[in-house]
């Protein structure tokens, strides 16, 4: 006995058991080390005599997957749950990404049957009602933006630039000027689909440099423009949580010049109900209903990007599309079935993200429209309440000027600290946080980037702005194993990501899982 | 808390926004709703709809019917996966990344191939994905599209490859088609389906050589994961990319989405390979833990010289997927494709006794084709009304292709009873007469 | 040893009978951090001043190598590709990355001495 309490303290700070878990935090293996290959957790019938008909495709050979009991089943991934951070745990305060609260009548109601359990190619008279949900969603959209057509097809805000990219493509294209013009401006501090997005159709990325306070001029975009410049992509608000005061004017400029503006709307959430992108000018914007509208983000997916389009390019937008008469309503997938459109292609198999979008009139309905302009002013509001809740401890690069819906920091506070941005995120994870998006945008060095969203009550951001500068001052103070060695009272301490990157280890094999003990 | 910023009012917090551009109240939006009112808003719109388990049910073509589990149902509505970010913070994100680590495994068994990544956004953006990943890793610009793919599959890597400028040439859509030689110097892959659209399953072990020896890529599109636990796997055929719909193991069909890209390939063409990849590694403690891992690759880092834009995937869909996977286990897996099989199988043979009916498909997993005496579209169209929903006419698929107006694709399903197969050959036998 | 010479996007270059070893800084290689992978051209490709003969990558950053003049490559250095972390320990001695026969010596003339390129460091910090 006395040996064994010994031994539990004997590692320190850290008392070591004999599973290896600490409390409520159980450490689980991987499937292919608990479970058996024979073994299943369902039970199916067994087929009445039959001939096969694979022919010479047969599998013989195992396939090596071992399966699990159902009660194993749920406690392997009950486990694996808690390790993870969520937005019902606490705060996600992650700058453009927007983790607003999930609402669960959205879930219940994707999950009724009607929507849930419909197939893409049922025919069109017994899906009446999903095509009636997509118009409702459509109408929402165009609503909300002041813009007169959408394509919902789109599976994630990346898909949406692609969707949006190429109808400006194909409207060159109809102008005969797909081949001249094949440049496309993005400011620096840009999202990463941006660039990529547009470099995927082929276009040349041009870089556009933003003002010292953080937005971009009209000049510097005139300056940029000439006879080879198809399109600018500008996020508004943009990444440093700002709005672009001189956006019109930009559209202007490149209406004139021949070119096409496309808006990321990742962060359509600071304004929506308040400010209708098509007044803008803006001639293509991605909606990200996993953002904006609620539906959950799920750890990296699915999501859904929606977009809507100009006058000019509303006749591009892919297929499929949809036509209401009276209370019927109609899919039009193919080219042939048009009347005066001209879609330039199809972006995805089927319809788009049915699922997302049931969720996302579920939120539209149960906010009204009044409800979802007030959405997005509490957004901005409590992004303004954490931005005067510190202005005086950290260093924000564009000076103290109202925000948005997220308020960004750079690591100036930092500095003579030894610490980075990184470590400063990393110990927020032990006062119970999740951290702020860090290192984006990459044109502010060290960045911070918050976003509470207007989930959040001023209890909750309190706690916040009370837990960040108690660690600000232990940071000047020069507490820095604190943060050096942060996270402490996580299920891991920092992952050594170099040795991943070095010899990847993507699947399990048992020679590699020894190998890591 | 307007104070503690130090301005009057919300409005003052949009100062940067051009007075022109303030709007007021957008009109013709109703204000907000009770809960029960949203429900019985939208319960009004779902009744509009005829949910698949309703009737007997047929249709397939890259979409699958399939009964998926409680518990997995439950498993994705836990708080902590379904409302959680990208793992970007793998410290407390190690859930996520333990399950996309279960889950890059077992595709790649599935798939015999070597490397899986954490999911795409569906299956065809898969397909559209590997082309262009076959074309950065041969330098060569042309795609040949084999005549079974899917035609929405197609017409994606289509509309990419024609504004992205790059080549593709579709062979002629028909069941049983044979290979055309097409592969020349320009062409970095042909894109096959297995099975087909029109549900044919064949080896393609001398596909695979023909296209090697031109020194272009294998692309395999798989639509019915199920598949997996009763055919050869693609890798074993020789495919260098499998793209795959990953649906029909845990995920409904909710009308075409969201669904889930699988996509696997082989270790010597990592680097090129898009999307996003956990790997294993230890914490400071030599713990075994998992991270995001070669981001150099993505969108986040690399920019306008990445492999892809993508970046939100498909996550919950893949928990779904592993959840389902690991609840089968291979020995339920193998199950369950052979009942689908055997019913597809019973299915054939019930409709093939319907006078007029032929069973088109010579070798098949849980869909086939069948010619009908009267063109397809309308033969489906009738059976609605008789309460059976029987496939996928070809014409829907394939319109303007009068050569297939007289064919149904068809799938059957764990999901089926010898009661609805009895009630879609009594329903055919009628519409036929 | 040649004296190195450097470009401003911290490539150096060392000539010894016409043929000259490229790679990365030190300050380079400390930038990027711990390096995880290196690509690395085929032998025989021409090269042409300032084209991206390599890429070099870190697990948040990558990052292109160009040529600092026009030339053939005539070796690459495996050794760095099995062992990226090499580049850390020794970028400007045994961690190269490739050799190329240089095409215009006079190429060479734009590219900066050991001590302008110290002095240009000053100015990038």
């Amino acid at each position: 006995m006395t040996d064994m309490t010994t031994k539990f303290f004997a590692k320190g700070a850290q008392p070591s058991t004999h599973t290896g878990n600490r409390g409520l935090q159980i450490e689980e293996p991987l499937i292919f080390e608990a479970g058996a290959l024979e073994t299943s957790g369902v039970d199916f019938e067994e087929p009445e005599a039959f001939e096969s008909r694979l022919g010479d495709v047969e599998r013989h050979d195992s396939i090596g997957l071992p399966g699990l009991s159902e009660p194993e089943t749920m406690r392997h991934y009950v486990r694996l749950s808690q390790k993870n951070y969520s937005i019902d745990t606490g705060i996600f305060p992650l700058g453009s990404c927007t983790m607003k609260h999930n609402p669960r009548i959205n879930e219940k109601m994707a999950r009724l049957p009607g929507f849930g359990d419909i197939h893409p190619l049922q025919p069109q008279k017994t899906i009446q009602g999903a095509i009636e949900l997509m118009a409702v969603l459509s109408e929402w959209l165009t609503k909300l933006t002041g813009m007169p057509a959408v394509a919902l097809s789109p599976k994630a805000g990346a898909h949406g630039e692609l969707c949006g990219m190429t109808a400006i493509r194909a409207a060159l294209e109809a102008r005969g000027e797909a081949q001249t013009r094949r440049v496309v401006l993005v400011p620096d501090s840009a999202h990463g689909t941006n660039p990529a997005t547009a470099a995927l159709l082929g276009f040349e990325v041009r870089a556009v440099a933003a003002d010292k306070d953080g937005t971009v001029r009209a000049a510097a975009v005139r300056e940029a423009l000439g006879p080879d410049v198809a399109a600018m992509m500008i996020t508004n608000p943009n990444t440093c949580g700002l709005f672009e005061p001189e956006i019109a004017e930009i559209a202007a400029a490149l209406h004139e010049a021949g070119a096409f503006l496309y808006c990321d709307g990742a962060n359509f959430n600071a304004i929506a109900g308040r400010v209708r992108p098509g007044d803008l000018g803006i001639d293509a914007m991605h909606i990200n209903l996993h953002k904006t509208f609620s539906t959950p983000h799920g750890g990296g997916g699915p999501g859904s990007g929606p977009v809507v389009f100009s006058e000019s390019l509303a006749p591009f937008a892919p297929l499929p599309l949809i036509r209401k008469d009276g209370d019927s309503f109609a899919l039009i997938e193919n080219e042939s079935e048009t009347q005066g459109e001209h879609p330039f292609g199809r972006l995805v198999a089927f319809h788009g993200q049915m699922g997302m979008f049931v969720r996302a009139v579920s939120y539209m309905l149960s906010f009204g429209v009044d409800g979802v302009r007030q959405a997005s002013e509490d957004a901005v509001l409590n992004a303004n309440y954490i931005r005067a809740g510190l202005r005086d401890v950290m260093s924000q690069p564009f000076g103290d000027k109202v925000c948005m819906h997220e308020v960004l920091f750079d690591d100036s506070f930092l500095k003579g600290t030894g610490l980075s941005t990184l470590d400063f995120a990393k110990a927020m994870i032990d006062e119970g946080f999740h951290p702020m998006t860090v290192y984006f945008p990459l044109v502010v060095h060290g960045a911070m980037l918050i976003e509470p969203t207007e989930s959040e009550g001023k209890q909750s951001l309190d706690q916040f702005i009370g837990a960040l500068r108690s660690l600000v001052r232990a940071a000047t103070q020069g507490d820095a194993e604190r943060f050096k060695g942060a996270p402490h009272y996580a299920p891991r301490r920092r992952l050594d990501e170099t040795r991943a990157a070095r010899q990847p280890v993507l699947s399990y094999s048992p020679a590699q899982s020894k190998a890591a003990e | 808390m307007l104070a503690a910023i130090g301005v009057p009012s919300v409005d003052a917090l949009y100062q940067d926004v051009p007075a022109a551009f303030r709007t007021g109240e957008i009109e013709g939006l109703p204000h907000h709703q009770s809960e029960m009112a949203v429900e019985r808003a939208l319960g009004r719109i779902a009744a509009r709809n005829v949910p698949a388990g309703s009737v007997p049910f047929f249709a397939g073509c890259g979409a699958y019917k399939h009964h998926v589990p409680a518990t997995v149902d439950h498993i994705i509505q836990r708080s902590e996966f379904m409302t959680a970010y990208t793992p970007y913070q793998p410290e407390i994100a190690q859930g996520t990344l333990q399950y996309l680590f279960e889950f890059q495994t077992q595709v790649a068994a599935l798939t015999g191939m070597e490397v899986a990544n954490a999911s795409m956004w569906d299956g065809s953006t898969a397909a559209a994905e590997a082309v262009l990943m076959a074309h950065r890793l041969t330098k060569r610009n042309k795609a040949v599209l084999f005549g079974n793919l899917h035609p929405h599959y197609r017409a994606v890597i289509e509309t990419i490859s024609r504004y992205a400028h790059y080549e593709t040439m579709a062979l002629p859509s028909a069941p049983n088609t044979e290979f055309v030689e097409s592969v020349d110097a320009e062409t970095s892959c042909v894109v096959v389906q297995y099975p087909g659209v029109f549900g044919g399953a064949r080896d393609l072990s001398a596909l695979a050589e023909l296209v090697h020896k031109a020194g272009a890529l294998l692309i395999v599109v798989v639509t019915e994961a199920i598949s997996f636990g009763a055919l050869r796997s693609p890798g074993s055929m020789g495919a260098d990319i499998v793209a795959a719909e990953g649906q029909s193991i845990g995920n409904g069909l909710n009308f075409g989405g969201p669904y889930l890209g699988l996509f696997a390939t082989r270790q010597k063409f990592l680097r090129q390979m898009p999307g996003r990849l956990c790997g294993q590694t230890v914490d400071e403690d030599g713990k075994r833990g998992f991270v995001l891992t070669l981001s150099t690759r993505e969108q986040h880092i690399r920019r306008d010289k990445a492999t892809s834009n993508i970046c939100t995937n498909s996550g919950l869909c893949s928990l779904a997927f592993t959840a389902h996977m690991t609840l089968l286990g291979e020995a339920g897996l193998r199950k369950l494709a052979r009942l689908n099989h055997a019913n597809a199988v019973a299915l054939a043979d019930k409709l093939a006794a319907v006078p007029g009916v032929e069973i088109v498909t010579r070798h098949f997993f849980n869909e086939f084709t069948i010619r009908t005496p009267k063109p397809g579209a309308a033969v489906i169209d009738a059976l609605v009304d008789e309460g059976v929903i029987g496939g996928v006419p070809a014409s829907r698929l394939f319109p303007g292709e009068e050569r297939l107006d007289d064919l149904i694709i068809v799938a059957a399903t764990e999901t089926n009873t010898s009661g609805d197969r009895d009630a879609y050959a009594a329903a055919l036998a009628k519409v036929l007469a | 040893m040649a004296e190195p010479r450097y470009t401003s996007d911290h490539e150096y270059i060392r000539v010894e009978n016409g043929i000259g070893t490229i790679g990365i800084s030190q300050y380079a290689q400390d930038k990027l951090g711990d390096i995880v992978f290196v690509e690395l051209p085929a032998v025989g490709k021409v090269l042409s001043k300032g084209q991206e003969a390599a890429v070099v990558e870190s697990v948040k950053a990558a990052s292109e190598v160009y040529a600092p003049v026009s030339g053939e490559v005539v070796e690459v250095n495996e050794a760095i590709v099995a062992n990226p972390e090499l580049v850390n320990q020794d970028p400007e001695g045994n961690a190269w990355f490739l050799k190329i026969r240089i095409a215009n010596p006079r190429e060479l003339d734009q590219l900066m001495p050991e001590q302008a390129y110290k002095d240009y460091l000053e100015t990038v910090e």
